[in-house]
């Protein structure tokens, strides 16, 4: 039960001559049988992305009438919870004050908010850290000592411009793609 | 040796005939009214959909079918497949409203968005029943790989109405049609000719009013049609060098055998 | 017997795996340096390309179920979404219907090879008879995954495939109601299928698993059907078979991708596309081809019980069909008469796909009956009969001198005796 290798089998070798131009036709048909191997896995493989009515859902439109200045709404978008703010004028005063030195990851306000609609602030809710979910979007919610959120699993904490303030979360709270269609509507994706 | 023969002679004798047989009772079941074949744009393996049959036939939908039917595999967004850019889309959909619940929980309606589906004329099939004294109106989403004959079947009973037979006793509210099997069908005849006003100026006959709907309908069935073929031609015309360039090799591996 | 596997491959990690699980030296032995007979003709690659469709069904399946759902409600949905929404949903769905077929025709002459060059015949019983075993679970499997688009067919295929179960005297109807999950055809049912046709087909790999194991004891057969006698009767396994199973994979896949992209629902039931409806049958039930004659069997037999019986024993029959064909000689190429009934067979297995396609009216019912008639005459008459009186023609010497000796002695071949029954190895 000794292996030997496949090359020595058979009767009669290939003539040294031939074995080039056999080669060659092996690689090219080697070749072309990986290529059809990738053109099988490759269906397989993008059916699992984001179908079509998946992707046809990727964007919400959102009405501001109803969120009185400081309090907020959570809205899903692409299965993610996305904060909506309505910051009173304090609020968007202390955002617009704080010194970018004393922030763990230094970005300006104005940075983080549309221009003309500075008290509106989006952001997508998952804390930076691990993925939870941070408290404070509800007017019962604990907001943390800077009046942002708060994130309940490790307690980090972020100021009214969704900027991480307290650690252990590394960065601010992300910004969602979005645009105000209206100066009460706005459309996120 | 010689019984042998004739027994294998025989049995091939048999076989012939029960060959035989079997072939000819084939066409004594092909039965129904011949179906008609306009030729169609998405035919053969190259065809693609003319874009702007399509067009008028989602304007016959809209217009017309839509009062009845319903589309609900169908997406607005699917239009774009037929040439309809995104805000055509867009203002399309939002010309119609589906419930939806509103913030307060009740039951409200909104603008149809290019991701809804198309909206259905009736909440359920009973409310369907009820509206057409009793006769459901089938989904049109798959119609046209549904019934034997596909394209060529719709066409054949939109433009198959006509008088009956005389002597033909017709049933109540049935109305008489050359290509639906049993030629009593409860559907009034859909289409007229001049029954849409169509804006590119192609003249609204009977048959090109059917012609442009079935083409629609044969669109939203098989959405995938186009880049199916595409993908086919390429895959087929790559599989056929693979097997002269495999056959190659396989001769060359057995020369040495003999 | 314990103890590391002396390996002698080169590569050190190819060594030390080999040496204590010693693959390469099995995949080396079975499918490298295998000795195989090398007058195979092209209908010996149809086991490769069973066991690649094989493969691929479960691939594209395992995909689709990632989208398919197995509710009553939302099955026929879920299909339509896969077809419009999900990226290249309509490729592995159109390449999993059609594959099917494509499974079928692939099994189905893979099996009237074995039929014609006597493969079942000793000593490769058991072989055949785990194929049998495969072809019955390819046909559960094959039947459970046409009810889960939940059309109008699968609906009502289902409602009547599951009623044959009724025509048992006693416990007919409890095991019809137990199949069901209810008194008729509906969530539980659907939901049991989806779980079943995703079980079967690793089954499925396990019995081929086995029938592979089986065939490299005994060997294959050829289509000369004498045993392998010396080395210079075969070649090794690869690369001579590897390439040419490859040719006609190239060839059967281009057969595939023809209906796949061109006519994907040329196997299709238009009915299929309707939802299924329990309260309107459609007005023919016809099953997909592959079962057409098995239906034709079952319309044949006037009798409920009788119907069913003869149904599931055109294929039981097969079970004892090594042991029916008496003739000592495989290969229907030295069996004049057996060659002749083997053409009448398929013809009546053709004829009665075509019964089974049809209403049972008139000529239909006649040569149903015929043909069914042949069918179980074939297996238990004729070949039981003809394998005592045929003269089966003089066999070659070997493989490698494939030459009928001369009659009358005198040739320089030793031994051109006919007909040894059976020879050893």
């Amino acid at each position: 039960m000794s292996a030997t290798a496949p090359a020595s089998h058979g009767p009669g070798h290939p003539h040294a001559a031939d074995q080039g131009k056999r080669d060659f036709l092996k690689l090219v048909s080697g070749a072309a049988a990986a290529i059809g191997v990738g053109a099988i896995a490759w269906p397989l493989i993008d059916s699992m992305n984001p179908s079509a009515d998946v992707l046809a859902l990727s964007s919400v439109e959102v009405d501001l009438t109803p969120v009185p200045a400081g309090q907020g709404i959570t809205v899903a978008w692409r299965g993610k919870p996305v904060f909506v703010r309505h910051r009173t004028e304090k609020e968007i005063k202390e955002a617009q004050d704080v010194k970018l030195s004393e922030l763990i990851e230094p970005q300006p306000d104005s940075e983080r908010v549309k221009a003309g609609h500075d008290q509106w602030i989006v952001v997508i809710g998952i804390c930076t850290h691990l993925g939870c979910i941070p408290l404070g979007n509800k007017p019962t919610d604990p907001r943390g000592d800077w009046g942002g959120w708060f994130c309940p699993c490790h307690g980090s904490q972020y100021d009214t411009s969704g900027r991480v303030r307290h650690g252990p979360a590394p960065l601010n709270l992300y910004l969602p793609q979005y645009a105000f269609e209206s100066d009460s509507k706005i459309k996120i994706g | 040796m010689r019984p042998a023969l004739s027994t294998a002679r025989a049995g091939g004798q048999f076989a012939a005939t029960l060959l035989a047989a079997t072939l000819l009772a084939a066409p004594a079941i092909a039965q129904e009214g011949q179906l008609p074949h306009p030729g169609w744009s998405f035919s053969g393996p190259f065809g693609t959909f003319d874009r702007a049959a399509a067009q008028r036939g989602f304007q016959i939908y809209k217009e017309v079918c839509s009062n009845c039917h319903s589309l609900k595999e169908a997406y607005y967004r699917n239009l774009e497949g037929i040439g309809l850019s995104e805000e055509q889309v867009k203002a399309v959909a939002a010309s119609v409203t589906v419930p939806t619940i509103g913030d307060d929980g009740q039951p409200a309606e909104r603008p149809a968005l290019p991701s809804d589906h198309f909206k259905s004329p009736f909440a359920n099939d009973k409310a369907a029943r009820a509206a057409l004294n009793g006769a459901l109106p089938p989904d049109l989403s798959v119609i046209v790989k549904a019934r034997e004959g596909g394209p060529d079947y719709v066409y054949g009973v939109l433009t198959g109405y006509g008088e009956p037979p005389a002597g033909m006793k017709m049933g109540d509210g049935m109305n008489y049609n050359r290509v639906f099997p049993g030629h009593q069908i409860a559907m009034p005849q859909p289409l007229q000719a001049d029954q849409v006003q169509y804006s590119d100026g192609t003249k609204p006959t009977l048959d090109q009013e059917a012609h442009d709907v079935v083409t629609f309908l044969t669109f939203i069935a098989n959405p995938e049609m186009e880049s199916r073929k595409q993908i086919g031609v390429k895959i087929i015309l790559f599989l056929a060098m693979l097997t002269g360039i495999t056959y190659v090799v396989k001769r060359r591996v057995w020369s040495d055998v003999h | 017997m314990a103890g590391l596997h002396k390996s002698d491959y080169k590569n050190p990690v190819v060594n030390w795996i080999d040496t204590r699980l010693p693959l390469f030296t099995m995949m080396n032995k079975e499918y490298a340096v295998f000795p195989t007979p090398k007058n195979f003709n092209y209908f010996w690659n149809f086991g490769a390309l069973a066991t690649v469709t094989l493969l691929l069904m479960i691939a594209t399946g395992v995909f689709l179920a990632m989208n398919y759902t197995p509710d009553s409600n939302m099955a026929f949905d879920s299909v339509e979404r896969i077809m419009r929404d999900v990226n290249y949903g309509w490729l592995l769905r159109y390449a999993h219907a059609n594959g099917a077929s494509m499974f079928f025709i692939v099994v189905y002459i893979h099996i009237f090879r074995g039929l014609y060059y006597g493969s079942y015949k000793t000593p490769r019983e058991l072989l055949w008879m785990l194929g049998v075993v495969i072809l019955l679970l390819m046909m559960a499997t094959a039947f459970m995954g046409y009810v889960l688009p939940w059309g109008q067919m699968s609906f009502w295929g289902a409602t009547v495939i599951t009623n044959l179960f009724s025509a048992f005297p006693l416990v007919g109807n409890a095991i019809v109601t137990w199949l069901w999950g209810g008194f008729a055809v509906g969530d539980p049912t659907l939901h049991r299928f989806f779980s079943l046709h995703y079980l079967l087909p690793f089954v499925l790999i396990g019995v081929v698993f086995f029938h592979v194991v089986a065939l490299h004891i005994t060997g294959s057969n050829n289509p000369l059907g004498i045993d392998v006698k010396s080395p210079q009767d075969t070649l090794p396994f690869h690369p001579y078979y590897t390439i040419k199973d490859s040719v006609g994979l190239c060839v059967f896949f281009m057969v595939w991708a023809a209906f796949v992209f061109f006519a994907p629902n040329f196997f299709g039931d238009p009915d299929n596309y309707i939802p299924a409806n329990p309260l309107q049958t459609p007005s023919e039930i016809v099953p997909e081809w592959y079962f057409l004659p098995y239906y034709a069997i079952l319309r044949s037999v006037p009798n409920k019980l009788g119907g069913v019986c003869m149904m599931f024993g055109s294929i039981l029959v097969l079970f004892v069909l090594p042991w029916l064909d008496t003739s000592p000689v495989r290969s229907a190429r030295f069996r004049p008469i057996y060659r002749a009934l083997f053409w009448v067979h398929v013809v009546a297995c053709i004829a009665l796909g075509f019964v089974g396609a049809h209403r049972p009216e008139g000529w239909w019912v006649v040569l149903g009956r015929v043909a069914t008639t042949y069918y179980f005459l074939h297996f238990l008459v004729l070949l039981p009969i003809i394998g005592k009186l045929e003269r089966p023609l003089p066999l070659p010497e070997s493989i490698s001198r494939p030459v009928i000796p001369p009659r009358g002695g005198g040739g320089p071949l030793p031994g051109g005796a006919p007909a040894k029954p059976m020879e050893k190895p």
